[in-house]
């Protein structure tokens, strides 16, 4: 087996050409439960987004989180992170991480025992 | 309850860790909303000679990357499911995934009981409020939770409990006692800056 292809799913590569072969980006470091939301702005400065991009997009009109769009596309967090990060470069999308008070532990701790 | 519309959305996240084939996957299938996004591979022969399967016999298949649940408490407010890569080869994973997190469960199998201690010695040197869950396999011995803490050298203020994380409830209760740890631990840290 290489390194690049898996019997059972096939060629891993082929995703990473959706991004010119980039591994990375400045979406790097985004976490996997950061809060995406498109800001709705035009794309500009002759930024196109891709068809994977356009998907993303019309997936965060609400904040959501990097996993979710990476399972929703079907695509390998690396090469999420990057689409994520070429559209937050350009505008495009909105990325944010709220901590834990304690306010929010105590209803998520009320909210599991309603469950 | 105060209640503030124009709170930002926040999406916290809770590990799920322990040895291969503790029942990792099956805790967060047990309670979350979404049928668990998981990446696993069929153990083939030449899988079997990398994973340990002895004493784990009934497990045909193991995690080898991320995999996750979610749990919506309201509207803009998710709690997310991590299990953490079972095997040593997945390690590099663990740093990104433990970034932020609220808190971990350690899953605990006696029949197993040290492969719980690479999680356990992670968590403690990342500072990351953890529990231990003891998954009360059928045919496995059962022991005190007090033996537990003592055979795995845990700080008194670690909680320990038994669970079958199979049991919705159970993996429930679960969940609770580590977001009442970590709470415990903010407010003393809090309090103590």
């Amino acid at each position: 087996m290489t390194r690049w292809m898996d019997e059972e799913a096939g060629p891993v590569v082929r995703p990473y050409a959706l991004i010119g072969g980039r591994t990375r980006s400045s979406g790097d470091a985004l976490d996997l439960v950061a809060l995406v939301t498109a800001t709705g702005a035009a794309p500009s400065g002759g930024f196109v987004p891709g068809p994977e991009q356009e998907r993303i997009l019309t997936l965060v009109t609400g904040a959501t989180s990097v996993a979710d769009v990476a399972s929703e596309l079907d695509l390998p967090l690396g090469v999420v992170r990057v689409l994520l990060g070429d559209l937050q470069d350009h505008g495009l999308i909105s990325i944010g991480r709220a901590s834990a008070s304690e306010r929010i532990l105590k209803e998520v701790i009320n909210g599991l025992r309603a469950l | 309850m105060d209640f503030e519309p124009s709170d930002e959305p926040v999406a916290l996240k809770i590990l799920i860790a322990g040895g291969f084939g503790v029942g990792k996957t099956t805790l967060v299938g047990a309670i979350s909303e979404i049928r668990p996004l998981r990446t696993e591979e069929v153990l083939s022969d030449r899988g079997i000679g990398i994973d340990d399967v002895e004493g784990v016999e009934g497990k045909t298949t193991t995690t080898v990357a991320m995999d996750f649940g979610r749990i919506t408490i309201r509207e803009g407010l998710v709690v997310y499911l991590f299990g953490t890569p079972g095997q040593e080869r997945f390690w590099f994973m663990w740093d990104e995934l433990s970034y932020g997190a609220l808190g971990a469960v350690v899953l605990a199998d006696t029949r197993r009981l040290t492969d719980c201690f690479p999680s356990i010695d992670y968590f403690e040197q990342r500072g990351t409020p953890f529990i231990v869950a003891v998954n009360c396999f059928d045919g496995a011995d059962r022991y005190d939770t007090e033996d537990v803490r003592s055979a795995l050298d845990l700080d008194p203020d670690v909680p320990v409990l038994m669970c079958d994380v199979r049991r919705r409830a159970s993996a429930k209760t679960v969940l609770i006692t580590l977001v009442e740890h970590s709470l415990k631990v903010l407010t003393a840290s809090q309090s103590s800056s």
